[in-house]
């Protein structure tokens, strides 16, 4: 396994090497994990990409580095603390340091003579192939898809010169079963938006807020091929409800934000919740309060997610534990919204949104459409808000039936017109709430993973799930070691059944989760009456990683 | 042959709003709308009870959010007849944003607004479009504030249908609204609507004095005279179609609805997802 890291000022090309380099090394076969630090300004600032790549599943990000490719000294600064013994720094001649790991080539000079100051980056990922031992073979496969064809030719050129003026210092490592070449390598944003359109998305509609934009912005370019409205709405609220309209003549619908948005939504979500509109809501989260750390990662939105807005109405949340999951969960999510007629909740974050991942291809075969009511299903008169068993009631489409639709934010009889009378007031919260359960049967239970008896078990939920997996895989190859985890995706209401299970057998309870209160364990107490007996919570906006929870473990837990 | 059914109300006994719904329900017959096929939608406040009043489709959302949700409605099924009744709090108060932007838009949708100058479900508070020096409960010296001209902003945001009615005289109410309902892209009219219970100073006599219908060789199309028209405020108070501007709609503008199919007729192809899938391979 082997750890590169990019790094400039903004708006030196940090991110158009990074995603050459990770196409590179996904075609060369290996398995490749990057997560990007960036700064919330468009020039100067230090931003930098992490590129891990293996010939087997990489679940989390690492501090331990390989290699540093160096757009300005700054970067040397920062990182070369973390940089490996026999590790390489790349740079260019111009960029002074006397670090004996330094690999200085006149890389900027040689991009001039090319013709084009830009192809220096295409240069670094020529050097960096070759440190690595691969060949050259797929690089015009790889130009073509990264770069306009009009610069294909110099970028190639560019990357043969890289290559050409280093010797190799790796072993490239051994692809066998380990071969990712046709596997994909995308980001959670990218995943979240096209496991919507796989859903069955009609509809999207937000106002840019960073993390979340990149989701607006990948099905904006889509929208003509796959047959969506895109819309930039006006703010938060129109976003939102925009999304319960077109929901409600119809059009599959999500509306996507980080927390600052979310918390304009919140009136919108008793209204799905009250009009019975399914709706899905994306919250990327980042670090609050107020606009916070606007470009980092955090999971502090937990118990505000699950309680927003005013009065009680059923609803699902899902937080999304990696890129593969942010698919095959937002397509559920619109699923389960149109067959409770709830909003669903997906929570992802900065760490999930931004990251790129190998995944195998997305299996769509794997999603079952729900639908709306059919007319044909209606015995006699047409009621919206039917009282039923499983408080489910008709929906059917305004303007596709012979009966009249309707949807009231006041309480309303079953009729769908506005009430006050306390006995259909009851009725009405009971047939609601009663949705959930039948939804309660239907959760996922959290992924278990470790050792078959696990004796001191970690709790997380979402992003953490990466480098949990890794920190439990370490932990557990220490002689005698039992730990396991359980990572939380459905995570409202809370699944318990092997929450419950588990928990009897472990001595220590360790909840791992990227805030400062533990909102999980919190949720966890309130819902199981199960308390943790330690706690890992990050808050500095940066990722946790596998490494970290190892070490603090081994020093006893509570930071 | 009546397609359109009223029924019963919790307005107070004189109030402006029930003019409007029975022009509106004779518009909609005169249209020849059938009523699954007309979607009637609201925020909250008195005049956003209109849909529950209506036999057609209903959608009563929260206070200020009726534009967002009737647009979206619209893009999603463009068969649907939106209709928005709200109340001038709903519109250009709490939905002031949306009612801006919308404008931008250009949805086929029609908005009436019931302007009674005041909040009517909270117990009369002033509304944007309260005089200065009207004395409400809250604003116990009169309003400070001046008030907004709806048909002034809607010009200057570009909208191409701006219209005035007053619910005492119906068959020019029933007119406008017509031209609205017809016109192509997002229309508004504003409809003077006198609250008997909250609203002492804009009563129906105020109106009736004040009024005046634009006379038939008034030229809509001409923005400069529409401005003009609409800043005629006071003493008198012109109704009619005050300007009128044909202009693509959002329909027409978005590359996916141009195609002319109904959004909701659009399905998922498997085919599509798959080559989307591709492309990070
Ligand atoms: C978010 C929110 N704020 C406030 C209210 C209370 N409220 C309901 S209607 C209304 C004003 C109504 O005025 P207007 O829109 O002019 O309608 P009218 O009753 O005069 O017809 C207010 C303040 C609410 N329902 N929701
Ligand atoms: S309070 Fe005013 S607007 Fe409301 S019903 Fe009574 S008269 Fe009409
Ligand atoms: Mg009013």
């Amino acid at each position: 396994m082997y750890n590169l890291l990019i790094g400039g000022a903004a708006g030196q090309g940090v991110d158009t090497t990074v995603t050459m380099l990770e196409k590179f090394l996904k075609k060369s076969g290996y398995f490749v994990f990057t997560v990007r630090d960036f700064m919330s300004r468009v020039r100067e600032g230090h931003n930098f990409s992490v590129i891990r790549f293996a010939n087997e599943k990489i679940t989390s990000h690492s501090n331990v580095l390989d290699g540093i490719i160096a757009l300005n000294d700054e970067t040397i600064q920062l990182h070369k603390g973390r940089l490996k013994e026999n590790g390489f720094i790349l740079c260019d001649t111009i960029i002074k340091t006397d670090d004996t790991r330094a690999i200085r080539l006149n890389m900027n000079d040689m991009a001039k003579e090319i013709g084009n100051p830009r192809v220096s980056g295409s240069i670094s990922v020529g050097v960096v192939l070759k440190l690595f031992g691969e060949t050259l073979e797929k690089a015009e496969e790889v130009m073509k898809a990264s770069v306009k064809e009009q610069y294909v030719k110099i970028n190639l050129e560019a990357i043969e010169q890289g290559y050409k003026s280093v010797e190799s210092k790796y072993e490239g490592l051994e692809r066998r079963e380990g071969n990712y070449e046709n596997h994909m390598l995308i980001s959670g944003n990218e995943a979240l938006a096209l496991g919507a359109i796989a859903g069955g998305l009609k509809f999207y509609s937000a106002y840019p807020m960073s993390p979340s934009t990149s989701i607006l912005e990948y099905l904006a370019s889509k929208s003509s091929e796959a047959g969506l409205v895109v819309e930039q709405a006006e703010d938060e609220i129109a976003a939102a409800n925009m999304a319960i309209g077109a929901s409600f003549a119809g059009a599959r619908a999500m509306t996507g934000t980080s927390g600052g948005g979310f918390s304009l939504k919140v009136e919108s979500i008793g209204l799905a919740g009250m009009a019975e509109i399914p709706v899905v809501y994306v919250n990327v989260q980042r670090p609050g309060p107020a606009t916070g750390l606007p470009t980092r990662t955090e999971q502090s939105d937990l118990k505000f997610i699950i309680s927003a807005s005013q009065g009680e109405f059923p609803r699902m949340v899902i937080a999304v534990r990696d890129q593969e999951d942010a698919f095959y969960q937002t397509a559920r999510a619109l699923n389960m919204a149109e067959k409770y007629q709830i909003p669903v909740i997906i929570l992802s974050d900065q760490y999930i949104a931004d990251s790129t991942s190998t995944v195998k291809p997305f299996d769509i075969s794997r999603i079952t459409m729900v639908k709306a009511t059919d007319e044909s299903d209606i015995e006699g008169e047409y009621l919206r808000y039917r009282y039923t068993e499983d408080g489910i009631s008709p929906r059917l489409i305004p303007g596709r039936t012979k009966h009249l639709v309707t949807a009231d934010s006041d309480e309303h009889t079953e009729r769908g017109w506005i009430t006050e009378s306390a006995e259909t007031r009851i009725k009405m919260v009971d047939k609601r709430m009663k949705k959930l359960e039948k939804l309660y049967e239907e959760l996922q239970e959290p992924e278990y993973i470790g050792a078959d008896e696990c004796e001191i078990l970690l709790l997380g939920w979402g992003s953490t799930y990466g480098p949990i997996i890794e920190a439990v895989d370490k932990l557990n190859e220490r002689e005698g070691s039992k730990y396991g985890a359980l990572i939380f995706g459905d995570i409202y209401p809370l699944p318990r059944k092997r929450l419950e299970e588990m928990s009897k057998r472990a001595s220590c309870i360790i909840n791992v989760e990227q805030n400062a209160t533990g909102q999980l364990a919190g949720l966890i107490r309130e819902s199981t009456g199960i308390s943790c007996t330690d706690s890992i919570l990050k808050y500095d906006g940066r990722q946790i990683t596998g490494e970290e929870i190892v070490e603090k473990i081994m020093k006893g837990g509570r930071q | 042959m009546t397609t359109f059914n009223t029924y019963e109300t919790a307005w107070c006994p004189g109030c402006g709003n029930f003019a409007i719904l029975n022009a509106l329900k004779t518009t909609l017959e005169e249209l020849g709308k059938k009523p699954n096929k007309v979607l009637m939608a609201a925020g909250i406040g008195q005049a956003a009870k209109t849909p529950q009043y209506i036999s057609a489709n209903s959608f009563c959302g929260l206070h200020g959010r009726s534009i967002p949700a009737a647009v979206a409605a619209k893009m999603a099924n463009k068969d649907l007849t939106v209709i928005v009744n709200t109340g001038d709090g709903d519109s250009y108060g709490e939905g002031g944003n949306h009612f801006i932007h919308n404008i931008r838009r250009n949805v086929d949708i029609t908005h009436f607004v019931h302007d009674n100058q005041i909040y009517g479900l909270t117990k009369g508070q002033a509304s944007p479009t309260t005089a200065i020096g009207h004395v409400t409960p809250v604003q116990t010296d009169g309003s400070h504030n001046e008030p907004i001209n709806p048909l002034l902003l809607a010009i200057a945001s570009g909208a191409g249908f701006v219209a005035r009615a007053f619910s005492g005289d119906r068959e020019h109410l029933v007119s406008v609204m017509k031209e609205a309902i017809m016109y192509p892209g997002y229309a508004l009219v504003d409809i003077f609507q006198p609250c008997v219970s909250f609203n002492k100073i804009n009563t129906n006599a105020y109106y009736r004095e004040r009024v005046y219908r634009l006379d038939e060789n008034y030229d809509s199309s001409d923005k400069m005279k529409a401005i003009q028209k609409a800043m005629e405020i006071g003493d008198s108070l012109p109704i009619g179609v005050i300007y009128k501007e044909i202009k693509p709609t959002f329909h027409e503008k978005n590359e996916v609805l141009a195609r002319g199919e109904s959004l909701i007729d659009i399905e998922t192809n498997p085919e599509v997802v798959n080559k989307l899938i591709e492309e990070f391979v």
